[in-house]
């Protein structure tokens, strides 16, 4: 330990250390998911009651558009790539990243991205309103003049992105302690070696589709304009061969995680590790062919839907070895019911709910009557909120006082759970109903019948949104004021490499790698 | 050894990452219209008929509806003279479509056909039909123009109804005729 951190700004600007660009990460994502959450409370809010209330319709549609890319591209996939800085040297006995350079410069080229992004809501013409979807021709004829921010954007998220995974995948295939075989691998390592292929395979996909809008707006190309030969339903067949695998980019490390949080409040180890392990890459594998159950309404053969469905299906068999799994090692073991506990049992939970949901829309019949309607919304937040950010949520609580060297207050840890457990569940589950009773998505305005269910859907969100303050108060009290927490071993049940080291993690951890029996 | 490894699986990876944007750009489109010409499914109607006369099947009928768009801006009135006719497979009919220019410049129109459902598209043949021809209009002129279809009597038993739906092009500033050679 020759030397430590950096002084002043330097240390954050030209840090090549993982710890440094995990918290930058995570603090990143962290921001973004509160400006995301904030376009969230404007949607609730216009939605409380039926009619136009606050904002305009034109803005409205900014603001889902908004909510979902901010959602996805900036709080989840960057706060997933932070936990996988932080931890995945410490897991698997590393130094640092294979490639701690370029891991700097693909977390400082996220805030430029978001950056422009952001900017068009302050630009003649709006932010983009098109869906967080960008379906063509919404995204090209019809699109604002500042879809050209948009995909600039996109495309510097999407380099950031594709580096941070090249990153990934470097550190575990070159960088492992001694005996510390693949199949020994923690499942939060697994889960993103199989994430990170998949981020090679489709964020250029995605950066291809932005590229391919770029020449019909500006260069007179026609790929997805009908008038010149080309085809609009092409480019949802392009965004969803990215768009499917991009789900399971966002799950996967959320199954990690709670993988690596189950087995330590139940003090026995993960039941079915290699299971486990199959099974994602099984779901990682099938995620590139079941792309066209997003477009059962577009018009395909018999034949096609046929086979997008049962496809579809299939991904219920691996998901569903990793429930019973989940749920195997919880059997019988001695459970404790901390915080991040909590977090992960909600997770299993209540992402089981949104796959049973998601079963329902892979039925080709069925998903014609669901397509486009707030089923769809309640379906999709059950897996990427309840799964995804819930996870994450946990996975806070877990490793923090190994980052800080500090304990949360486990009350206040509960309490955030339970506000925003009830609150996700008041504010999803009516959107289910009202999926049903044929609410369509993306309208600022509603039917009378479906005030009730608005309302309450909108005092659930608040909720939620509350904790979610919440827990950044909570973090932070725990960071300037928490109970020193120094043990190595913060959880009596944990177990890996991270665990062997002190608390708060070292600057430099693992000089002169580990031995693993 | 270990620099040199993190640099080859490097490589590895950016090279795999360059090849999914060239797969998504350059291969995909062209693939995806190769697979909907294959199977059909975008109800693309095959060129200009050239085939035999066949027996005409007296004891079905299909029902043939028209729609006529205009695509984007284009100014043309633009409607098919019979929205709906009864033909039996097999039996040779001619129907028209109006079109008038209500501009004050002359334009050039160029009629693209689509067939719905998709499983049809492979019956039904056209022997003439103006969307072989770019149609020229003088400011203010009008014209009918001309159809000729046959119902192949192997279309599939389910099909009862076929809709021919064409969408009329402004390709005025357009130079090439390649368009036409696809209809």
């Amino acid at each position: 330990m020759a030397h430590g951190p950096a002084k002043g700004i330097g240390r954050w600007l030209f840090a090549t250390n993982h710890k440094d660009i995990g918290t930058m990460y995570l603090w990143f994502s962290f921001s973004m998911f509160l400006l995301g959450g904030a376009f969230a409370m404007i949607i609730r809010a216009e939605l409380f009651a039926p009619g136009m209330q606050l904002i305009k319709p034109e803005f409205f549609n900014q603001m889902t558009t908004m909510h979902g890319l901010i959602m996805v591209f900036g709080a989840i996939m960057p706060s997933f790539v932070g936990l996988a800085n932080w931890m995945i040297p410490l897991q698997i006995g590393a130094p640092d990243m294979a490639l701690p350079r370029m891991n700097n410069l693909s977390f400082w080229i996220l805030p430029f991205g978001f950056a422009l992004l952001a900017s068009t809501l302050f630009m003649e013409g709006g932010a983009p309103n098109f869906g967080w979807t960008f379906y063509a021709p919404l995204s090209t004829t019809y699109a604002p003049d500042t879809v050209n921010f948009f995909i600039f954007g996109v495309h510097i998220i999407g380099a950031s992105s594709i580096m941070g995974s090249i990153n990934i995948i470097a550190t575990v295939l070159n960088l492992r302690a001694p005996g510390m075989t693949m199949m020994k691998l923690p499942l939060f390592v697994w889960t993103w070696l199989i994430t990170a292929f998949l981020l090679v395979a489709v964020m250029p996909v995605l950066a291809g589709a932005v590229t391919m809008m770029l020449m019909d707006i500006n260069f007179g190309t026609s790929f997805f304009d009908a008038a010149g030969g080309g085809d609009p339903v092409l480019f949802q067949h392009i965004f969803w061969f990215f768009g499917h695998p991009e789900v399971y980019i966002i799950i996967l490390p959320a199954f990690g995680v709670i993988s690596e949080i189950i087995p330590t409040f139940s003090r026995k180890p993960l039941f079915g590790y290699s299971s486990m392990v199959y099974a994602t890459s099984a779901i990682a594998f099938l995620s590139f062919i079941v792309w066209a159950h997003h477009m059962f309404t577009t018009g395909m053969p018999i034949a096609g839907e046929l086979y997008f469905m049962y496809a579809t299906m299939l991904i219920a068999v691996p998901t569903g070895v990793k429930v019973f799994n989940w749920i195997t090692t919880m059997f019988k073991g001695s459970l404790t019911f901390e915080t991040p506990m909590l977090f992960a049992i909600a997770v299993v939970i209540l992402f089981t709910f949104g796959g049973f949901t998601g079963l329902m829309l892979a039925v080709a019949p069925a998903d014609i009557q669901y397509h486009d309607s707030y089923f769809v919304v309640g379906h999709f937040h059950y897996v990427m909120v309840a799964g995804a950010v819930f996870s994450m949520s946990g996975a806070v609580y877990y490793w923090l006082p190994k980052w800080t060297g500090k304990m949360y207050d486990e009350t206040m840890g509960k309490m955030q759970f339970w506000i925003a457990f009830v609150g996700f569940n008041i504010a999803f589950i009516p959107q289910h109903f009202l999926g049903l009773a044929g609410m369509p998505r993306r309208y600022a305005d509603y039917a009378l019948q479906f005030s009730d269910w608005n309302m309450v859907s909108s005092i659930g969100a608040f909720m939620y949104g509350a904790a979610q303050l919440m827990f950044l108060y909570n973090v932070i009290s725990t960071i300037v004021s928490g109970k020193p927490s120094t043990e190595e071993k913060t959880w009596e049940g944990a177990q890996g490499l991270e665990w062997t080291l002190p608390s708060p993690a070292p600057f430099h951890t693992f000089s002169t790698p580990p031995k693993v029996k | 050894m270990s620099i040199n490894a993190t640099q080859k699986i490097t490589l590895k990876l950016v090279v795999a990452a360059i090849g999914m944007f060239v797969f998504a750009v350059f291969v995909m489109p062209p693939l995806y219209d190769v697979f909907c010409e294959l199977t059909g499914i975008g109800g693309k109607t095959k060129g200009q008929y050239q085939g035999a006369a066949v027996a005409v099947d007296g004891e079905r009928e299909i029902k043939i509806q028209f729609v006529a768009t205009n695509n984007g801006a284009m100014p043309w009135e633009f409607s098919p003279v019979e929205y709906q006719v009864r033909v039996h497979p097999g039996e040779k009919k001619a129907v028209e479509f109006y079109a008038r220019n209500p501009t004050a410049r002359d334009m050039v129109a160029q009629a693209v056909p689509n067939v719905t459902p998709n499983n049809a598209a492979d019956f039904f043949h056209k022997t003439e039909c103006f969307c072989f021809n770019q149609q020229p209009l003088k400011s203010g002129e009008e014209t009918k123009m001309g159809l000729v279809f046959i119902v192949a009597p192997e279309l599939p038993a389910s099909v009862t109804t076929i809709t021919l739906s064409y969408t009329l092009f402004d390709v005025t500033d357009a130079t090439e005729t390649a368009v036409a050679a696809n209809n």
